[in-house]
């Protein structure tokens, strides 16, 4: 099991008391690297209402070079963060995508100058429910306006423009993250030179809306959520959440993984009891995956990236056609699935693939062969490494970008 | 190994093919063909390979003739090694996804050793038609005389070098003969701008002569089409 464990999944919590309290004060100074912006940086939003001010946090790895042509933005999924291949701070973790990003891995960081911020509505750092409001001295909570993954995507080409990045080499991301590359590719087509949307989809399906549906309801459920003022109570919907995070948790697996990882299995005893404790190993998995999961995430941060991404409809801009959305598009594509992820199936990149084709643009597409569902992209998939590092070693050199000194082109 | 184009009978001795990674195909490698379908190929222009293998021709054709090339393959191990190469390749296949294109995407739209292996070959030439204003197709020709006399004599479905499946195992579903080919081409609506018969090396058969004869002596044949 362990080898199987994922950035979405969290072991036990080790970490010390004030660490685990720390939730608070990451929202509003977050370990990492963090911008603050307003008056003439103030953020548009899709709702219509003005951030202002609003800050950014976000950990850059590598150097970038001269020319600055190197730039790659990771963007992170649902309830990740800007620690992509750095400890998490509250939970000790190494970051989330390691395998993918780091020196000598096929995000290459001797290579690339990597940046990962922290989403908007995010609860480590960038402004979000959890994040103190300038306006009352209060935390936001649900008075912060709703945003989409368009806002993620300005606030992060806000934080570009500061870093005095015109052009980014890739955009790179899974699920919600490769939402926001796809996003990057429409909205900010001209800065954009390559662009690798994993396991994700043009926009969020019925079925995707109802499960985020029964998460916020769950957290919403909980008497202590307040209607999102919580914090002031002195109290938290952990219940709530935790019960979200289970029946997400549920949607990236698969039921071959699964079966595999589980089965029928008993926990830690002989026989069934005839009563509702956690009697299979399965209920004890996902109850662990509840409790951990409230301990490094805030339940109204939740409502909102869930609500962003039901939100999420790149064709709805151009008419209803996709096509559109990426004709004339510069951005060189690398389009991936997994078999068995039934959150975001094969068809739905192959429904992007296809609009990029009838717009005329430049893409490549590679379905994996994995039975660890939408996870799978989290984890060790050696086929998914050798397509990114092809990919991007293929893109670098077209873009003129020298290899690691003493490494492989 | 590429995944679309031919065996020479010497080839397949020391390199079997290898159908089950690459069912859409007729045998192993050979660059005879490759250098022909190039010389179709106008310089800079747009360049759809189906069936494009690990890449070996898109390779060529980017390398040599400066085209804007992409490819279509089914297997995901020849998808990965062209995108590991920098090359622009979708997974997918010939029956299915060639609608996903619009109308004239291509300047040049290249099935080789491909359409005998299509479930519906009719409408995948057409759909070639529609996507390119140039398209070249190769294929196997069963009317080949050692073909022939296989049935003839032997009774049996022919099983050669160059061919090397039995009826029940290949992935060669819709065989046909050079004239049957052309006949195709009518009912099509498709234009022979250029043809040639080639032997199982992918060398042309060196001298013009009826339809007949070539459908006799060709191991192959290649055709450059354009709509009518």
């Amino acid at each position: 099991m362990s080898k199987d464990t994922t950035a979405e999944e969290t072991p036990p919590d080790q970490s010390p008391p004030e660490l685990r309290a720390a939730p608070a004060s990451e929202a509003d100074n977050p370990s990492s690297r963090v911008e603050r912006f307003g008056g003439d940086k103030a953020l548009r939003l899709d709702s219509g209402t003005v951030l202002d001010p609003w800050q950014i946090a976000y950990e850059t790895y590598g150097t970038l070079n001269a020319d600055r042509s190197n730039a790659i933005l990771v963007c992170h999924a649902l309830t990740g963060d800007q620690y992509v291949a750095s400890p998490n701070p509250l939970t000790g973790k190494p970051g989330w995508w390691s395998l993918l990003v780091g020196p000598g891995k096929p995000v290459d960081t001797d290579r690339f100058f990597v940046i990962c911020a922290n989403v908007l509505g995010g609860c480590l750092g960038t402004t979000g429910p959890a994040s103190t409001n300038p306006a009352t001295g209060r935390r936001w909570g649900l008075d912060l306006p709703l945003v989409t993954i368009r806002d993620m995507v300005r606030a992060q080409a806000v934080l570009l423009d500061h870093l005095g990045i015109e052009t980014l080499f890739s955009v790179v991301g899974g699920s919600m993250g490769g939402m926001q590359v796809l996003q990057w590719a429409v909205s900010y087509p001209e800065r954009v030179f390559s662009a690798v949307p994993i396991a994700a989809a043009a926009r969020h399906s019925s079925q995707n809306i109802a499960f985020h549906e029964v998460g916020r309801q769950a957290v919403m459920a909980d008497p202590n959520w307040c209607g999102g003022r919580y914090f002031e109570r002195g109290v938290r919907p952990s219940k709530g959440l935790a019960v979200a995070r289970m029946a997400a948790h549920i949607t990236y697996l698969s039921d071959p993984a699964l079966h595999r990882k589980f089965g029928r299995n008993l926990q830690d005893r002989e026989a069934i009891t005839f009563g509702f404790d956690a009697d299979f190993q399965i209920e004890s998995y996902l109850r662990h995956q509840g409790m951990t999961f409230v301990d490094r995430f805030d339940p109204n941060s939740y409502l909102y990236v869930t609500r962003a991404m039901d939100y999420f409809d790149l064709a709805a801009d151009f008419g209803g056609s996709l096509p559109r959305a990426f004709l004339h598009s510069p951005t060189r594509f690398c389009v991936m699935s997994f078999t068995s992820d039934w959150l975001f199936p094969t068809a739905e990149s192959k429904a992007v693939v296809k609009a990029l084709n009838a717009a005329a643009a430049n893409v490549s597409f590679v379905e994996v062969e994995s039975d660890r569902g939408h996870d799978a992209f989290l984890l060790d998939e050696p086929e998914m490494f050798r397509t990114v590092l092809g990919f991007l070693t293929g893109a670098a050199h077209a873009r003129g970008i020298a290899p690691p000194a003493g490494g492989a082109a | 190994m590429s995944v679309t184009t031919i065996t020479t009978p010497e080839a397949a001795v020391d390199a079997p093919p290898v159908p089950t990674t690459a069912p859409q195909t007729a045998g192993g490698s050979a660059r005879g063909d490759h250098r022909l379908v190039a010389d179709l190929v106008a310089p800079g222009s747009r360049v759809l390979d189906i069936g494009c293998g690990e890449g070996e021709l898109l390779d060529l054709l980017i390398r040599e003739k400066q085209v804007d090339g992409r490819g279509l393959e089914l297997s995901q191990a020849g998808v990965n090694a062209c995108v590991a190469r920098g090359l622009s390749v979708v997974q997918g296949d010939a029956d299915r996804d060639l609608s996903d294109y619009p109308d004239n995407a291509f300047d040049f739209v290249i099935l080789s050793q491909t359409l005998q292996a299509t479930y519906a070959p009719r409408r995948v030439l057409e759909e070639l038609l529609r996507i390119g204003s140039n398209v070249i197709v190769s294929f196997p020709n069963f009317g080949f005389w050692r073909n022939r006399l296989q049935l003839l004599f032997g009774g049996r479905m022919p099983v050669t070098d160059y061919l090397p499946y039995s009826w029940y195992d290949t992935p060669n579903i819709h065989f046909c003969t050079i004239r049957d080919f052309v006949l195709l081409c009518q009912e099509a609506d498709a234009r022979i701008v250029k043809s040639m018969a080639l032997d199982a090396g992918g060398r042309p058969v060196g001298f013009t002569a009826p339809w007949w004869v070539w459908n006799l002596i060709g191991e192959q044949a290649l055709f450059l089409l354009k709509r009518s």
